[in-house]
């Protein structure tokens, strides 16, 4: 395993991955964009996708009375309609955890904090820890941590592994989820190379975005990071998960990423402890699309709580 | 003497205003000034847009904006934006061609001719987009172990003095090799009969071009020309209308080194095949080599 | 329980209104054939009859070239370049109109899925009387002599396997350099012929410009045979090819001639990976391998060749069979059952010889013809199914060591007309590309058309490139 490896052999193996030809994946990930989703096949979708999200809200004008009212949506998202599932998780700052925990005791809805200096990540590693450890005292019971891109891209991948498994370790029991920040990260060869970085060191996840840079998520990114887990599990590897996040608004965007997931990794990734959808809007579209369904008339966004 | 008494018309006409172009939008002058434009025989046509050294700055900034985007679409698909303005002006023909006979002085029926011409010429030239690379375009036969090719590639931003005597064909003989090829271009109209460029403008909008593109000022041609001359991101510079002013402004083009059309390059506006004379001066070649070996 | 399966998606077949006969295209109108043979043309996917169409004599070909001859004479070669090519522009703009509709009658009549028709056969078919007619008004730019002369009258007979993109191949650029054209479509797909017809109506293409005569292969006969054809376009097998050289020879007709292939798909080891598995698929499945340049041999460098495998099968597990009117259909119906038979002979010789069959477990509907995707792995020179032409969804699988061997297994065939390299080294690309004996070589994709780009192949693939500035050549003198 890599983290046995002197630097210069982590990069060899990073550097020995098969490299993705840019046209290629974009238009593997085009074409399964144009997959019809109908009927019953549209209804298992839409539950599916509300049961993979991650509720967000990472702004700096957050404050416990939204926070709180985040937390009531993610467990009942459609107050008029009991049968809509509950989503995975709520995503907040970590400052915002004591808020939201009372609120989710017992609900089975998670609680993920970002972390380790969200979204730059420039800050020492003595800070990013501490960042960890608060979460996870609070009641975090996932972590959404970012890799330092700057080390990344400056070659230094044994910074990166490093930190990644120091955050890894003061997680105790909740998932790890590494954010890559694709869209510093630009090429799909380096999201392959820090795909396969960070599932070495440890995550349970590899997400996207923070979202506070665009590009966020996109299909093409997502497929190359599906078929890292993918192979990774193949070779061996324990069966990590997968956060498109930032940018996902619609139904129709989050049923493509489901036509991905099944179509690249494979069915046993579509449940929500291996796929999430980092998203905030994407919900009320989702129940929109839901209530569509059942009763054929296109609904309004009136009817759908703005939380 | 013709009866004076003032009487209620029925209906009031609803005028024009003329405006520039710029970045895809219709804004007045920046100075807030307009000039009065008159046919060719003195009758007050309507107030154009006096654009100033500013609105020539915002127009390359507008074109600059749009190169990237318009280099990098598929030559096809410039192709078909181009045809789609030739249906646009086609829908537009009695208004062309009103314009066209007040401004020249012609017959309705030969005005007709010219819109026609002018329709023709965006048809010839989106048929240009996606057969340039492959007559401008070569293998290089090399020696030694290498690939080499060389593709012709847009020059950037071009500033268009339109030729004074055509307002319409001229025009449109100028401004569609350049974007043809990829280029984005500030138009400067001929100062005397700019209505058609405005109305060529309200075309290009309706019709899938990317604002920016093209930007067209209407005004003086000694204010507006020598500051385009002498922009440094402006990267070419057609010269068809520029009258007396031409070698003042060469000179000032040399500043930056910017391609020069001189006029009377091909100024044979009904020309039916110009081929590709007006689309070379805009185009750069780049040649690639890359080693063949295992 | 299943959490997230596709639901049937088919596209509507109402857009389409099939007549319950059709006449032939003759100077502009539909008109009656002088025989009453009449040829029934099948939905592939469920073997039900859609429409009927005349089985055109020699007399009714002689009407043909008679109006073809006439309207090259009158009209279309005294017409300016420009007015020609807006002709062309407009049968461009009806086709880009009338998409949808013309993607679903191909499904019907050819078997081929609606997601390929609608994103790939129509959108070239419409880019290809685009970039030509952009030619008509510019011919002597392009680099056949100053003033280039069109020939006359077209003799065009197509395959079944594209048929309205095989059709524009043959018919844009005759136009475009101002020949007429009598044309004779598939006698298992002459539908969208047809339609075109209709459309060249619709766009007031002058009477005898183009002419589509209907039938089988005697009909065909008829027309690369007449006296009256300046110039002879075939697409099709090489053994037809070959018959159609030796009924030409002596005369003054031109030819060209689109024929087989076997084309070698490389795979290096430092190839990226997950692309070339798409490549590998998109080689051969794609039109369910009836694609004369198919990828149909796989050479894949030995260090790689487990690895490869084993994620190709996992990725053709993936490939859905069947209605090809479904949306998410990627593999659709074999043609005719005459097709159908011929791939199962040669994958029966491929058990035979000795090399090892695999398909995924797909369901295959109960009527319809129908092969699923197969591969066969063990495969060797001097097996049938690495040197014949199979046209169908079948890969046969060999491996190399060297580039050099590579090379020469490529080019070991009779045939020469698509290759693929995958690798992410520029050099051995280009080293490999400058070696094949292909008229086409894909690098780093597979089966991508475009009308800028010459197609056409060396040896026993034919002669004479269609598309791009190469093609006019083809229809000028």
């Amino acid at each position: 395993m890599p983290d046995t490896l002197p630097s210069g052999s982590l990069r060899a193996c990073l550097h020995g991955l098969p490299g993705v030809d840019e046209v290629g994946v974009r238009r593997r990930a085009a074409d399964l964009a144009t997959r019809s989703i109908k009927t019953t096949a549209k209804r298992q979708a839409i539950d599916l996708a509300i049961r993979m999200v991650d509720l967000t809200t990472l702004e700096g004008a957050d404050t416990p009375g939204k926070v709180r009212a985040l937390a009531a949506k993610a467990m009942r998202p459609d107050p008029a309609d009991p049968t809509a599932p509950a989503v995975a998780a709520i995503c907040v700052y970590p400052d915002m955890i004591p808020v939201a925990a009372p609120v989710l005791a017992g609900s089975g809805v998670g609680l993920a904090s970002v972390a380790t200096g969200f979204p730059a990540g420039r800050t020492s590693l003595e800070v990013k820890l501490a960042d960890t450890r608060t979460a996870v005292a609070a009641g975090a019971t996932e972590i959404d941590m970012v890799i330092d891109r700057g080390a990344f891209l400056a070659g230094d991948y044994r910074k990166v592994f490093d930190e990644i498994a120091a955050v890894k370790e003061c997680c105790g029991p909740a998932h790890l989820k590494v954010i890559l920040e694709t869209g510093e990260l630009v090429t799909y060869d380096n999201v392959r190379r820090a795909s396969w970085l960070a599932l070495h060191a440890g995550a349970d996840f590899i997400k996207t975005s923070t979202g506070k840079v665009a590009p966020a998520a996109t299909l093409p990114v997502t497929l190359v990071m599906l078929e890292a887990v993918r192979d990774y599990h193949a070779a061996g590897g324990r069966q990590a998960g997968v956060k498109p996040a930032g940018g996902i608004r619609t139904t129709k965007d989050a049923i493509r990423y489901l036509v991905l997931v099944k179509e690249v990794a494979g069915e046993s990734w579509l449940d929500p402890a291996r796929f999430r959808l980092g998203a905030s809007t994407l919900l009320n579209d989702l129940l929109m699309q839901r209530t569509k369904l059942g009763t054929g008339h296109y609904a309004g966004p009136d009817y759908y709580t703005l939380d | 003497m013709a009866d004076r008494t003032p009487s209620a018309p029925a209906r009031v006409a609803v005028r024009r205003t003329y405006k520039l172009y710029l970045g895809g939008a219709f804004p007045r002058s920046e100075s807030g000034r307009s000039y009065p434009v008159t046919s060719s025989r003195g009758v007050h046509l309507a107030n154009a847009a006096l654009a100033s050294r500013k609105d020539v700055r915002d127009a390359v900034v507008a074109a600059r904006k749009a190169f990237p985007g318009w280099s990098g679409r598929t030559a096809c698909n410039r192709g078909q934006i181009l045809y789609r303005i030739a249906e646009m002006m086609e829908g537009r023909r009695a208004q062309f061609a009103g314009e066209v006979a007040a401004a020249q002085g012609m017959s309705e029926a030969r005005a007709q001719g010219v819109v026609s011409a002018a329709i023709d010429r965006w048809v010839y030239y989106a048929g240009w987009a996606d057969k340039l690379g492959q007559v401008l375009g070569a293998a290089n036969p090399v020696s030694g172990p290498y690939f080499n090719h060389s593709q012709p590639e847009p020059t950037g931003v071009a500033g268009i003095l339109a030729p004074a005597g055509s307002p319409l064909l001229g025009l449109v003989a100028v401004l569609a090799p350049v974007i043809t090829a990829g280029n984005t271009a500030v138009l400067v109209a001929g100062e005397r009969a700019p209505l058609p460029a405005v109305t060529l403008a309200e075309a290009l909008a309706t019709s899938d071009l990317p604002g920016g593109v093209v930007n067209v000022l209407t005004g003086r041609l000694s204010e507006l020309a020598p500051p385009l001359a002498g922009h440094a991101d402006v990267n070419a510079l057609d010269l068809a209308g520029a009258g007396e002013l031409a070698g003042e402004l060469e000179e000032l083009a040399a500043g930056t080194l910017k391609r020069v059309v001189r006029p009377g390059l091909h100024d044979d506006w009904s020309a039916a095949d110009p081929g590709v004379a007006r689309i070379r001066p805009f185009v750069e070649t780049k040649t690639v080599w890359h080693p063949m070996g295992v | 329980m299943e959490i997230f399966d596709y639901a049937p998606a088919p596209e509507s077949r109402s857009i389409v209104t099939i007549r319950p006969a059709y006449d032939l295209f003759i100077d502009g109108e539909f008109t009656e054939a002088k025989s009453d043979e009449r040829i029934v043309t099948l939905n592939p996917a469920d073997e039900e009859p859609l429409s009927e169409v005349a089985a055109a004599s020699d007399a009714d070909v002689d009407r043909a070239f008679a109006a073809a001859r006439r309207a090259f004479e009158r009209v279309w070669s005294p017409l300016p370049g420009a007015e020609r090519g807006k002709y062309l522009f407009r049968i461009a703009r009806i086709i880009q109109e009338r998409a949808r509709e013309l993607a679903v009658l191909e499904s019907l009549d050819n078997g081929k899925p609606i997601k390929e028709t609608r994103d790939i056969d129509l959108p070239l078919v419409a880019a290809h009387f685009f970039y030509h007619a952009g030619w008509a008004d510019k011919l002597a730019h392009a680099g056949v002599g100053p003033s280039p002369r069109p020939l006359g009258v077209a003799a065009q007979v197509i395959p079944w396997n594209f048929p309205l993109l095989m059709l524009a191949w043959k018919v844009a650029p005759a136009l475009a350099t101002g020949n007429t054209v009598v044309l004779k479509p598939a006698e298992t797909t002459p539908l969208t012929a047809l339609a075109f017809a209709e459309i060249c109506q619709e766009a007031e293409l002058p009477p005898g410009v183009v002419n589509i005569v209907t039938g089988a292969g005697g009909t065909g006969r008829a027309v690369v045979a007449h006296p009256d054809a300046d110039k002879v376009a075939f697409t099709g097998s090489t053994g037809v090819g070959k018959e159609i050289a030796r009924a030409v020879a002596g005369t003054s007709k031109r030819l060209t001639l689109e024929l087989g292939g076997k084309g070698a798909n490389i795979v290096y080891d430092d190839a990226a990976v997950d692309q070339a598995v798409e490549g590998i698929v998109s080689g051969i499945f794609f039109n369910q391998g009836h694609v004369c340049c198919a990828g149909s041999r796989l050479l894949v460098q030995e260090s790689i060749a487990e690895e490869l495998l084993t994620r190709l099968r996992a990725r053709i597990e993936r490939l859905r069979l069947g209605d090809p009117l479904d949306k998410n259909t990627d593999i659709g119906a074999i043609n005719s059952a005459a097709q159908l038979a011929r791939i199962r002979e040669l994958a029966a010789a491929g058990e035979a010889e000795g090399a090892s069959g695999w398909s995924p477990a797909c369901p295959i509907p109960e009527r319809g013809y129908w092969f699923p995707p197969t591969v066969f792995t063990g495969v060797t020179q001097a097996h049938r199914i690495a040197r014949e032409e199979i046209f169908g969804p079948v890969l046969s699988v060999l491996t190399f060591r060297t580039p050099e061997e590579a090379v020469a297994k490529a080019n070991n065939t009779q045939y020469g007309l698509s290759a693929g390299v995958w690798t992410e080294k520029g050099s051995r690309m280009l080293w490999t590309a400058s070696r094949l004996r292909a008229g086409v070589v894909w690098s780093n994709t597979f089966n991508v058309f475009d009308p800028a780009s010459p197609f056409g192949g060396y040896k026993e693939s034919g002669y004479g490139r269609e598309g791009g500035r190469h093609g006019l050549e083809a229809y000028l003198g």
